[in-house]
């Protein structure tokens, strides 16, 4: 096989806020550069997971070679890697990042910028990436590509003025994007006689293969044969076979070398060893120093995931076994809960992410689940000197143990046009957010920004913003660091009897109005019963907020004629059904939508 | 007559004048020559399925709606000659029409009378007129009066009368005028029907009461009501013997005790549910087809397992204020109850939803159990 020219390879990104069009510009850029024909295009080629298409999200980063036929008559490779557009899954983007020259900024252009487009460009910039900015949607009557250019040049402080003004939805402009990437993205560089020195960006696990390694080649050369290690890890594997990414398949090829993209199979078990942002080395000759950045991803969020029908427990972990081989990011460890029974504990990048692991559950394992309330991981100091990381709440130690409590507090940007500053800041504050500034980005928009505990946001806070921005408000985040708060468990008693799976940790400013709600919404959820049943939210053993739910009177199917029989038994069926589905808590059934619905306090 | 089976027999006639709010029942108004090709139907499918029924004898007819009485009273005599024609009908058998106040005339019970019919069920529902409008009715109570009056001098003397408690804007005071006009007639009805109003999908009261347009009576209001009706009633002499039925002594409706008991049953017409050695089938509600080919539209058929028949032997032995006979559903399934259901009868007599009968024959469910028998009968389910 013919050495390729690191000349004439670019490895890019394309980033973007979402919905800006970055998996569409993805799509017209595989077509136009004829590795598939038209025929053969899916409506979003990169997104190979129908979860994805669903949702019209990117989970995982993916990659993609092309070959363009630029206009100087020369032949491109183009690795176009895909990056996850959420910030649940920011340090991925970043490592998507680091395995790139440049990237491609799409900005759509009637919105302009919004938070996760300055959050994106700043993680290209930070990496030291060329940024190619892209006007799309200029077909949208409201675009106006002049102020978007404007915005780009004074808010980045990037040049625009010659950027593509494209349509990637008609395809308009797309050839001009092209050259641009050949024009202003570098050539890779990178000794190819150098000892291997390799980036881990993704991993797949397929069951035939083992892990897939997406890795970009910084130094040197790997081929089928060689042991590599992974720095992070240590692992050590023979390289069964390396290749590209063709549109949606792997195709072999003999080595891969300094500058290029691709993939590695080394009949590897576990996605746990080859972590994203982990250096590849050789094993017998391997580089000095791995490549910098890389960084244990942390699970912020946790929730109890039990199987609705307790005799499932054994194909939930075998679900979540076989999901953690894709997912590094997924943790999880049994627990058991006094309401729900088995069940795992498990912890997410956030909330986006826990969603979408249920969702996968639920439908590609057919499994049906209790979740409880999300929580963060809170650090408790104890008295003795001991430090635990409380991942559930149940799990607190009693008050007089403890000498205090830290929370983590996110970094907030968030960009909302000026009519909504004042609805927003009021959200922010009601959220314990600490406001740290503001800047205009043009006469009508502004940057807020603020420290929010992440205990506040990970509920429904970006569906408040939303609403009272009208839509508009866009939002990111990261994760600033822990400070001490004055949290307390609060726990909820259903019949005198404290239900575990329903106790969470909130801000004790916030216990009585959390504690009234829990109560109204589960005085709903429960059915009645033969005797009446008090439902109380309590703070340390004291009561703070009660509702009854009435004894049940009636429960009767007056008539029952002959033609009814059928229907009757159904009925009963049906009831007896919904009666197994429930959780016995002492002599109470608890339905096992009530451990859900409380997870949705509405916002008044 | 020994050695035969007992059936029994019910014709579903689908017209009405119009669909009263509440209803979901398979019923519609039809022109008169819609009517009489319907009839023939059922002729025809009288005699194309009696040969399946050789081995038994008919216990009882019951001739239900829709509004029976919408037909001509020619064809209701027909129906009665055809059923005499093809099956052995016995002489006691209890043979009931249903009819609507607004529908009939005295001629029209006369004949009734004449062709056989023993006993009539009468669909008032209330006593005041502004409540009968409230729920679709055709008629007053004026007219209830009328033909309560005609049923008598035409030689009725077992005669159910249809109420409804819980009814959009009925009170408790209004309810047990309802009661009281109607065990104070000079001749009281011999059975009295008491119903609580349920809503159900599809009708003209659930979409009321989705557009929040329904003022009901809240649940101690409805329970109240109930208690009345057995107090009132029972103080005149009548016997709670199910769920919503009372009855003087000796009148309890053979036919409705039938289905508790599980006696097997054919229905004809459209949408006519059977019963027949543990399968239970259901004729098509389709119209057309059924004018076309009233035998050959079967719509299910289920074969009941020994659990099916167990739990229907409880759900449907259990709305019978005489509960469940021991020693009957020991003959039946060659074991007892309390090895089947041990634990459900021990957990709802701890509750006091189910208790034995004083001499032990039988399980039955309480007062308070009555009003909860959905929550105790669900439990009877494997």
């Amino acid at each position: 096989m013919a050495m390729i020219d690191q000349s004439k390879i670019r490895n890019f990104s394309i980033v973007a806020h979402i919905d800006h069009g970055k998996s569409t510009l993805a799509d017209r850029i595989i077509e136009k550069t004829g590795l598939l024909t038209s025929r053969e295009m899916q409506n979003q080629v990169l997104d190979n997971m129908d979860l994805e298409r669903e949702r019209g999200i990117t989970i995982k980063a993916q990659a993609v070679r092309t070959v363009y036929r630029a206009k100087d008559g020369e032949e491109y490779i183009f690795n176009l890697i895909d990056t996850p557009g959420h910030v649940d899954f920011n340090y991925e983007v970043s490592r998507s990042l680091a395995a790139c020259d440049g990237a491609v900024l799409v900005v759509d252009a009637a919105q302009g910028i919004e938070a996760q487009t300055l959050a994106n460009v700043y993680l290209a910039l930070d990496h030291d990436l060329d940024v190619v900015p892209v006007i799309n949607k200029i077909d949208l009557p409201s675009a106006d590509p002049q102020r978007v250019i404007e915005e780009i040049e004074d808010v980045i402080g990037i040049e625009a003025a010659d950027a593509p003004l494209i349509s990637a939805k008609n395809g308009i402009g797309i050839e001009d994007v092209l050259e641009q990437i050949v024009a202003k993205i570098p050539a890779p560089k990178g000794d190819p006689q150098a000892p291997l020195k390799a980036l881990i960006f993704d991993s797949l696990y397929d069951s035939y293969k083992g892990v897939i390694v997406f890795c970009r080649i910084m130094e040197g050369t790997v081929r089928k044969g060689t042991r590599i290690r992974m720095m992070a890890t240590g692992a050590e594997e023979n390289v069964v076979e390396v290749g590209y990414f063709g549109a949606g398949q792997f195709i072999p090829c003999e080595e891969l070398s300094a500058g290029m993209v691709g993939y590695i199979t080394a009949s590897i078990k576990n996605v746990k060893d080859t972590a994203v942002g982990d250096t590849v080395t050789e094993a017998e000759n391997p580089c000095a120093e791995p490549l910098p950045g890389y960084k244990k991803v942390l699970s912020m969020v946790y929730c109890g995931m039990y199987p609705a029908d307790g005799a499932k427990y054994p194909d939930l972990r075998d679900a979540l076994e076989k999901l953690q081989l894709n997912d590094a990011s997924l943790n999880y460890e049994p627990e058991t809960s006094l309401a729900l029974g088995f069940g795992f504990r498990c912890g997410f990048l956030g909330l986006l992410h826990l969603e979408v692991i249920q969702e996968r559950l639920e439908r590609e394992y057919n499994l049906d689940l209790v979740t409880t309330a999300p929580g963060v991981v809170y650090k408790v100091y104890k008295t003795n000197g001991e430090v635990i990381e409380l991942t559930n709440p149940s799990n607190l130690p009693d008050p007089s143990e403890i000498e205090h409590m830290e929370e983590p507090i996110v970094n907030a940007e968030i960009m909302v046009t000026s009519e909504f500053i004042g609805s927003i800041m009021e959200l922010c504050q009601e959220r314990r957010g600490r406001y740290l500034g503001m800047e205009y980005i043009e006469g009508t928009r502004a940057l807020l920004k603020y420290e929010l505990p992440l205990n506040e946001i990970i509920y429904d806070f970006f569906d408040a913003l939303k609403s009272r921005s009208r839509g508009y408000a866009s939002f990111d985040y990261d994760i600033k660091g822990y400070e001490p708060s004055k949290l307390v468990k609060l726990d909820i008693l259903i019949n005198r009897e404290e239900v575990d799976a329903l106790s969470f940790i909130v801000h004790a400013d916030s216990a009585y109005e959390r504690g009234r709600r829990m109560c109204e919404k589960l005085k709903d959820e429960i059915p009645r019963h033969l005797f009446e049943i008090p439902i109380q939210a309590a703070v340390g053993g004291k009561v703070i907020a009660r509702e009854t739910v009435k004894a049940m009177r009636k429960d009767v199917l007056a008539k029952c004629y002959g033609g009814d029989i059928t229907r009757k038994r159904k009925l009963l069926e049906k009831q007896k059904e919904g009666k197994k589905r429930m959780r016995q808590v002492g002599n109470v059934e608890i339905p096992q939508k009530a451990f859900m619905s409380v997870l949705k306090l509405d916002d008044k | 007559m020994s050695g035969k089976r007992n059936l029994e027999l019910y014709f579903h006639i689908p017209f009405c004048v119009r669909k009263c709010n509440y209803c979901d029942f398979l019923s519609f108004s039809g022109d008169e020559k819609t009517k009489a090709s319907y009839m023939d139907a059922l002729f025809r499918e009288v005699r194309e399925k009696a040969g399946n029924y050789t081995d038994y004898q008919v216990v009882s007819v019951f001739v239900g709606g829709g509004t029976p009485s919408v037909v001509s009273e020619r064809d209701m005599a027909a129906l009665l000659s055809t059923v005499r024609e093809c099956f052995v009908l016995r002489e006691d058998a209890e043979i009931t029409i249903e009819v609507n106040p607004g529908t009939v005339t005295l001629e029209k019970l006369k004949e009734y009378r004449k062709a056989g019919f023993n006993r009539l069920s009468i669909g008032l529902q209330s006593a005041d007129d502004g409540e009968l409008r409230q729920i679709g009715r055709i008629h007053t109570y004026g007219q209830f009066l009328d033909t309560y009056g005609w049923a008598l001098d035409a030689g009725f003397e077992n005669i159910n009368v249809d109420i409804m408690s819980a009814l959009p804007g009925q009170s408790l005071a209004s309810y047990v005028t309802t009661l009281k006009k109607l065990i104070s007639l000079p001749k009281p009805p011999v059975h009295i029907s008491a119903y609580s109003l349920i809503l159900e999908e599809g009708t003209v009261l659930m979409d009321r009461y989705e557009r929040g347009e329904l003022v009901l009576p809240d649940e101690e209001t409805d329970r109240a009501m109930y208690e009345e009706t057995g107090r009132i009633l029972e103080d005149h002499g009548y016997h709670r013997y199910e769920i919503s039925n009372y009855a003087l002594p000796g009148f309890a409706c053979r036919h409705n005790v039938g289905y508790w008991t599980r006696t097997d049953y054919v229905g004809f017409g459209i949408g006519a549910a059977s019963l027949v050695g543990e399968v239970r089938f259901r004729n098509d509600a389709d119209l057309a087809g059924y004018l076309e080919d009233p035998s050959g539209r079967e719509a299910d058929r289920e074969e009941l397992t020994i659990e099916q028949q167990m739990e229907e032997t409880m759900f449907l032995g259990l709305r019978l204020t005489a509960g469940v006979d021991r020693a009957a559903f020991q003959t039946r399934f060659k074991t007892t109850v309390e090895k089947v259901y041990g634990d459900v009868i021990n957990a709802n007599i701890r509750d006091g939803l189910l208790r034995y009968t004083d001499d032990g024959e039988r399980l039955c469910l309480t007062e308070k159990g009555l009003s909860l028998s959905n929550y105790v009968m669900a439990q009877f389910i494997f």
